[in-house]
C-alpha cells in the first residue's frame, strides 16, 4: 500500500519549498553584497550614497 | 481517513495540477530572458561610466526578473490563444499546471519587486525604464496591440528594444545619443525577424485569430514589409559606429552582416507564396536564422568595442563623428 507520505504532490511540494528558500536565501545575500559595496563606496564620504 | 483513501484523494487533487519549480521559471519566457539580459549587460558595458561588479550584477538581475514578470503577464492574459497554437499549448496555464491567476500574482508581484529594487541598486531612471517596459509589454502589447492591429509588432517591439538603454541608464543615470542608437537596432529589427517567422508560422497566427501582417495584408504586402524594415535597418545599425560606442570592428561586424542580412531578406522578397510552400519556406526559414545572428553579432561587437576600450583605451577615436 503506498504510503502517502511519499506521495507524488508531497514530492512537488517539497521541491517548490526548497527552490523557495533557495531564492529568499541568494535574495538575502544580494541585498546583503549591495549593502557591502554601497557602504565601501560611502566610507569616509557620506555623500557618496546616491539614496 | 485510512491511507487508501487520502492516497486517493490526492490523487484527485491533481498532480498535474500542483506545479513544479520549472513550470514557474517557465512562465518567465527564459528565451526572452536571455537576450534581454544580453542586450542589457552590453548596454551597461558599452556605457562610459563603470559600474561595481556586484551593483552591475544585482542591477541586470532586475532587468531580467522584470523581464521575465512581463512574459508571466503576457501568458496570464494570452492563455486563450495560447491554448489554440501548437507553438505554445504546452506552457504552465493552458496546460493547467498554473493557474492564470496565480501566473497574473506572479507577475505583478515580481514587477513590484524588481523595479523597486533597481530603484535601490542602481537609480530612479533605470527603475523608470523597467517599469515603462513592463507596462509597455504587458499592457500595450499583449492586451491591447497583439490582438487588434497588424502592427502589433511594429510597435510592441519597443519592449524588446528598452533593455540596453535599461542598462546604460544603470552606468550612466541617463539616457544618450548611444542608448537610443540601440533602442533603434532592436526596435527596426523585430518586425523582419517576426514576420520571417509569421511567413512559416502563418496557419498558427490564423487559428488563433492574432492579427499579424501575413494573417491580416496577406503574403506579398509582409515580403515587401520586411524588405523595407531591412533596408532602414541598414544605415541605423551603422550609426553606432561613429559613436563612442563604436569602432573599427563594429563597423567591419555590421558592414558584413548588414549584407547577410539584405541578402536574406532580398530573397524572401523577391518570391511569392506558391515559391515559398514549394520549397517549404526555406528562404524565410534562412531569413528568420539570419536575423538572429544578425543583433547577437552586432551586440558581440558592442561588447567586444566596450572590452577592447577598457583594455587598451579610446583605440580609434578618428572615427568617433558624434
Amino acid at each position: 500500500m503506498p504510503d502517502p507520505k511519499e506521495h507524488e504532490l508531497h514530492k512537488r511540494r517539497k521541491g517548490r519549498n526548497y527552490a523557495l528558500l533557495a531564492v529568499l536565501a541568494g535574495f538575502v545575500l544580494l541585498i546583503f553584497a549591495v549593502t557591502i559595496v554601497k557602504l565601501g563606496d560611502a566610507a569616509g564620504n557620506p555623500s557618496a550614497i546616491a539614496w | 481517513m485510512t491511507t487508501l483513501d487520502r492516497t486517493a484523494a490526492l490523487d484527485a487533487l491533481g498532480t498535474a495540477q500542483e506545479a513544479e519549480p520549472r513550470d514557474y521559471w517557465a512562465l518567465l519566457k527564459p528565451r526572452v530572458m536571455s537576450l534581454v539580459v544580453f542586450t542589457a549587460l552590453v548596454g551597461l558595458a558599452a556605457a562610459p561610466t563603470g559600474v561595481h561588479p556586484v551593483v552591475a550584477f544585482a542591477s541586470i538581475l532586475c532587468i531580467a526578473v522584470g523581464a521575465g514578470a512581463s512574459g508571466a503577464l503576457n501568458m496570464w492574459w494570452d492563455a486563450d490563444i495560447d491554448a489554440v497554437m501548437a507553438r505554445t499549448q504546452k506552457r504552465p496555464v493552458p496546460s493547467g499546471r498554473v493557474t492564470p491567476e496565480e501566473a497574473m500574482g506572479f507577475g505583478l508581484g515580481l514587477s513590484v519587486i524588481a523595479v523597486t529594487m533597481l530603484a535601490v541598486f542602481a537609480n530612479f531612471l533605470a527603475a523608470g525604464l523597467l517599469a515603462f517596459t513592463i507596462f509597455f509589454y504587458a499592457v500595450i502589447y499583449t492586451m491591447w496591440l497583439k490582438r487588434s492591429t497588424p502592427q502589433n509588432i511594429v510597435i510592441g517591439g519597443a519592449a524588446g528594444a528598452f533593455p540596453p538603454m535599461i542598462g546604460w541608464a544603470v552606468a550612466t543615470g541617463g539616457v544618450s545619443v548611444e542608448s537610443i542608437l540601440m533602442f533603434l537596432v532592436i526596435f527596426l529589427w523585430t518586425p523582419p525577424h517576426f514576420w520571417a517567422l509569421a511567413l512559416f508560422r502563418n496557419e498558427d497566427y490564423s487559428k488563433a485569430g492574432v492579427p499579424m501582417l501575413p494573417v491580416a495584408a496577406g503574403d506579398a504586402a509582409t515580403r515587401k514589409q520586411i524588405w523595407l524594415y531591412t533596408v532602414v535597418l541598414a544605415p541605423i545599425s551603422f550609426a553606432p559606429a561613429f559613436t563612442q560606442i563604436g569602432g573599427p570592428i563594429y563597423l567591419a561586424t555590421a558592414i558584413w552582416f548588414n549584407a547577410a542580412f539584405i541578402a536574406a531578406a532580398w530573397r524572401v522578397a523577391r518570391r511569392d507564396e506558391a515559391a515559398s510552400t514549394a520549397d517549404k519556406h526555406r528562404a524565410e526559414k534562412k531569413m528568420f536564422g539570419v536575423s538572429i545572428v544578425y543583433l547577437f553579432a552586432l551586440f558581440c561587437a558592442l561588447g567586444g568595442e566596450a572590452i577592447l576600450r577598457a583594455v587598451i583605451g579610446d583605440y580609434a577615436p578618428w572615427l568617433v563623428l558624434f
